[in-house]
């Protein structure tokens, strides 16, 4: 192969999670092979009057947040979107192999994309108070960087110390599967040789209130909590809210070689995209002709045929969605019945991170190829018939399997007819 | 209350803002709090905001943009304490 060649080739190096079944990789990956719900009762939900009253927070102790940001960085610190942002970050590129010390020389060739639905939605909260209380200068220095949208990736960039792009994005829940793929783009085309990719959601009422007032979260597991997020099932009766971080560093195969760097897996190519509210589209239902085009445009980006998808991990939120979403697959992919590839739905253990999800489920999917198994989908013996229809059941596994996996694909839709489709593919030298 | 004390107070203060911990050590009336002790410049409002919960006292614009030293921090909550 010719480092002309190389240079374009994308590759990923590092992982970082923090999910409501697990926080850090390790926990992460042992979760989800064991299909170990993350989904628990919130007793601030119910006291507030939500309709639905469980979701996934992950497991962050004040011990862990000190290995991460420093007592004057935590002084008025109320954003658990960035606090989950910088773990996953800071673990995904000391995973990669990259040491984090304040007084590193400035990397240019590093960059980073991550993004958020709201940033520090608590923070806000408590700044707005403190203004209707005719006590604006009480909010002190800590209001502007944890409220930004862009807070997140000033927080990382500052403690990595990266020269190239630092931004954050904002898609719905496409957000993280949008910023790997922008990330994707910019080492491809040279600009960068390393992104720190990802995306990050808070554990917040008030993030989830708007969604349990459109009636999309269920309400009727209150008292079952872990068999509440049932993506593909006859009872699926809503999403639960879910939250956290997931980050990958992208890297180009020439830099990852150079550095003899341990690879998860290759980025093929990807397709981003928006149903334009057109075709039955709007802004919370998806244009499935545009769902269609982008799996379509990811498949011809990478250069692959659609029979050479080995495991899709799909959107699947658990609303009335996901057989319209199993249909746009199967017409997309030309592939139905016993023909389909196996399909999961990270938000059966986690729930919906918004936000977050894109980035946690990407890093899902990629653990799946590194390691060479299928998670399971939980809360799903009860197949919708609709889906049922379309689709053999065995390619909706309820325990893990362990198998040759080359090629997966992923998607994310969000609000706003937005759509965004990655392929991973093992990589072979 | 007496100066020494004042200092003490100020230095518990300043404590969770300074980045250079050996001009903190040695911290004296004349230290100043950007170019000795390093607060970062957008901190100096969460220190000014320390100090009026510390003494319960009000520090207006014009005295907190003087508030740049130990020297100058005492002199304000000097006065503010005798008014």
């Amino acid at each position: 192969m010719n480092s002309a060649q190389k240079k374009n080739r994308v590759v990923i190096t590092g992982l970082g999670v923090v999910a409501p079944n697990g926080v850090g990789i390790e926990a992460f990956t042992k979760a989800i092979k064991y299909g170990t719900s993350g989904i628990s009762f919130h007793q601030e939900l119910k006291d507030k009057g939500f309709s639905c009253c469980i979701g996934g927070i992950p497991e962050v102790s004040e011990e862990k947040k000190l290995e991460y940001l420093t007592p004057l960085q935590l002084r008025g610190f109320n954003s658990t979107s960035i606090l989950y942002g910088c773990i996953a970050g800071i673990d995904a590129w000391k995973d990669a192999g990259f040491s984090v010390d304040e007084n590193s020389i400035l990397d240019y060739d590093s960059g980073l994309i991550f993004g958020t639905g709201t940033s520090g939605i608590e923070k806000f909260r408590e700044s707005i108070y403190k203004i209707d209380e005719q006590k604006v200068r009480r909010l002190g220095s800590t209001s502007v960087v944890q409220t930004m949208a862009s807070g997140i990736s000033a927080y990382l960039g500052g403690i990595l110390g990266f020269g190239n792009q630092v931004t954050t994005n904002s898609s719905a829940c496409t957000t993280g599967t949008e910023a790997l793929l922008l990330g994707f783009e910019r080492i491809k085309s040279g600009k960068a040789k390393r992104m720190l990719v990802g995306s990050s959601s808070d554990s917040s009422l008030y993030t989830w209130g708007g969604f349990d007032a459109m009636r999309v979260m269920t309400y009727k597991h209150n008292e079952t909590p872990e068999k509440g997020s049932r993506p593909m099932s006859e009872t699926a009766s809503g999403f639960v809210p879910g939250s956290g971080a997931g980050a990958l560093v992208l890297e180009s195969l020439e830099s990852a070689l150079e550095r003899n760097a341990t690879i998860y897996a290759e980025v093929l190519g990807g397709n981003i995209n928006s149903g334009g509210q057109r075709n039955g589209g709007t802004l919370t239902a998806p244009n499935s002709e545009a769902v269609q085009k982008c799996i379509i445009d990811a498949l011809l980006d990478s250069e692959i045929s659609s029979a050479e998808i080995d495991v899709i991990n799909g959107h699947l939120t658990a609303t009335s969605k996901d057989a319209l979403e199993i249909e746009n697959w199967s017409n997309a992919l030309q592939r139905k019945g016993a023909d389909f590839p196996y399909i999961n739905s990270l938000k059966s253990m986690v729930g919906h991170c918004l936000a977050g999800a894109g980035a946690i489920e990407s890093v899902a999917s990629v653990l799946q190829i590194k390691e060479q198994f299928v998670f399971p989908n939980i809360n799903c013996e009860d197949i919708h018939p609709e889906i049922a229809e379309l689709i053999n059941i065995q390619k909706i596994p309820t325990r893990m399997i362990q198998k040759n996996i080359h090629i997966i694909a992923k998607a994310s839709f969000g609000f706003g007819d937005v759509n965004a489709c990655v392929i991973f593919k093992k990589y072979i030298l | 209350m007496k100066k020494e004390e004042l200092i003490i107070k100020l230095k518990a203060i300043v404590k969770p803002y300074i980045q250079d911990e050996e001009a903190f050590k040695n911290l004296t009336e004349e230290t100043d709090f950007i170019n000795d002790l390093k607060i970062n410049s957008a901190n100096l409002v969460d220190v000014i905001l320390d100090v009026e919960d510390e003494f319960d006292i009000e520090i207006d614009n014009d005295s907190m943009e003087k508030m740049l030293s130990v020297k100058a921090a005492i002199e304000i909550i000097e006065q503010k304490l005798s008014t």
